[in-house]
């Protein structure tokens, strides 16, 4: 690990924040986590690209453009890339969509779900395009680590990110790894 | 009493024993997701594979024999049973967080047991349907893994024989033998053993789900390896009980 504070990362791509609540859930121990690392881009810092970093966590899976491109930036950016729970890890929720067409489901959506008026289906070209399929992020990217849980529990980070701090390669016992 | 050796360690064990058998009974877990106690073996999955005298082996097939040397416990079987639990998990549709099996699950406690951290495999993403056709049973496909404990359950246990195994290789599927293929239309019963008796989260009775609270589920106070030793020994005489 780098001289002084240890850089973390951190991003949610096809997720629903969960596994940032979940990280949080760490409570006074994020006080100890202070002490030896600092946050470069996080959705509690407001930094807007990943600099240089020791390491990335990602939540979520990839299921569009953007995503594609945020994780490659991390990728270029993190010396250990971590996949942060069961989406990150596996596709998880959102890529329960899979088995279904992508243009028939926006249509459904926007279009001819009852009670709709006057639908559309968005097309603002700031929107990043949908990927027809929902990937985990070892399909886009190496990734080295991998905390499956839908989210993982506080502990389960902690524990990675305490084995990785002091060096370690990180490992989850009974009751730390869960996949739901 | 006759013997051999598991990992260095001595297993007495009776004539027609297997492998397994001894094994959980002198207790020593050996993974398995096809073998259960109360059923003859089908040594399908091959997650209790083992070296026996250097030869890869189910040891849920494998009658004991004396001076038989086998090697359970190795970095290179647990790799390979981490890929078969992976595979299992990308030729289905196993969205944990939303099954009712969860916490229960046989294939998901191997995968914890095994520390299976990834998907290992792109997933299939199938589109299969579910039955929800019968009043108190839920049917869903997408989390078979192939065991054939309900086909055997049902044949020897209940006397119905309402579930087969259809088509061979990947094409492999659970049937229900009625001409409309829907469970509704076979006579099923909630209190069947083919019900208990699924590994995983296919077949579900309908209104209990999530009753039991996380924490307090079958494999979140121990994992399947200490679970499984306290469910053996049930010898083959005393089955369905
Ligand atoms: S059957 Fe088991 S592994 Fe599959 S989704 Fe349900 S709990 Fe998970
Ligand atoms: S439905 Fe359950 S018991 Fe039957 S073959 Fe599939 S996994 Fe095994
Ligand atoms: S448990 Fe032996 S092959 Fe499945």
């Amino acid at each position: 690990m780098s001289e002084g504070r240890i850089r973390i990362a951190t991003a949610s791509l096809a997720g629903c924040f969960g596994c940032h609540m979940s990280f949080l859930d760490i409570d006074e121990r994020l006080f100890d986590l202070l002490a030896k690392v600092e946050f470069d881009r996080t959705p509690l810092t407001d930094i807007k690209h990943c600099g240089p970093c020791d390491i990335g966590l990602i939540e979520g899976g990839v299921c569009n453009a953007e995503n594609v491109e945020v994780l490659r930036a991390f990728r270029r950016n993190c010396k250990i890339l971590v996949a942060l729970g069961a989406c990150a890890v596996t596709g998880g929720l959102p890529a329960q969509r899979n088995h279904l067409d992508i243009g028939a489901c926006l249509q459904e959506v926007y279009l001819t779900e009852p009670g709709l008026i006057n639908g559309q289906i968005p097309n603002d070209p700031e929107l990043p395009l949908p990927l027809d399929m929902v990937h985990p992020i070892h399909e886009v990217v190496k990734v080295d680590y991998f905390i499956p849980g839908c989210p993982p529990s506080a502990d389960a980070i902690w524990k990675v990110l305490t084995d990785l701090i002091a060096g370690r390669t990180p490992r989850l016992g009974h009751g730390l790894i869960q996949y739901d | 009493m006759n013997s051999f050796l598991l990992d260095g360690a001595e297993i007495p064990f009776e004539p027609g024993q297997t492998v397994i058998q001894a094994a959980l009974a002198a207790g020593h877990y050996i993974p398995h997701l096809c073998y259960h106690p109360e059923f003859v073996p089908h040594g399908s999955c091959k997650l209790c594979t083992v070296r026996a005298d250097g030869r890869p082996t189910a040891a849920c097939t494998l009658p004991a024999q004396a001076g038989l040397k086998v090697e359970s416990e190795t970095e290179e079987l647990n790799d390979l049973r981490r890929t078969l639990v992976q595979m299992l998990f990308a030729e289905g549709n196993h969205f944990c967080p939303s099954c009712e099996k969860s916490g229960n699950c046989v294939l998901q406690a191997l995968g914890y047991d095994l520390g299976v951290m990834t998907a290992g495999f792109r997933h299939f993403f199938l589109d299969r349907p579910v039955d929800a056709s019968h009043p108190d049973i839920l049917l869903d496909f997408n989390r078979c893994v192939l065991c054939k404990l309900c086909v055997r359950a049902s044949e020897e246990v209940d006397g119905k024989g309402v579930f087969s195994l259809a088509g061979r290789g990947i094409q492999r599927r659970l049937i229900v033998s009625a001409e409309s293929g829907r469970l509704a239309d076979t006579d099923i019963a909630v209190t069947d053993k083919a019900v208990e008796v699924c590994p995983v989260g296919v077949i579900l009775r309908k209104r209990v789900g999530f009753r039991v609270p996380i924490g307090r589920r079958r494999f979140d106070a121990r994992p399947i390896s200490a679970q499984a030793l306290e469910d053996a020994p049930r010898k083959p005489e005393h089955k369905h009980e």
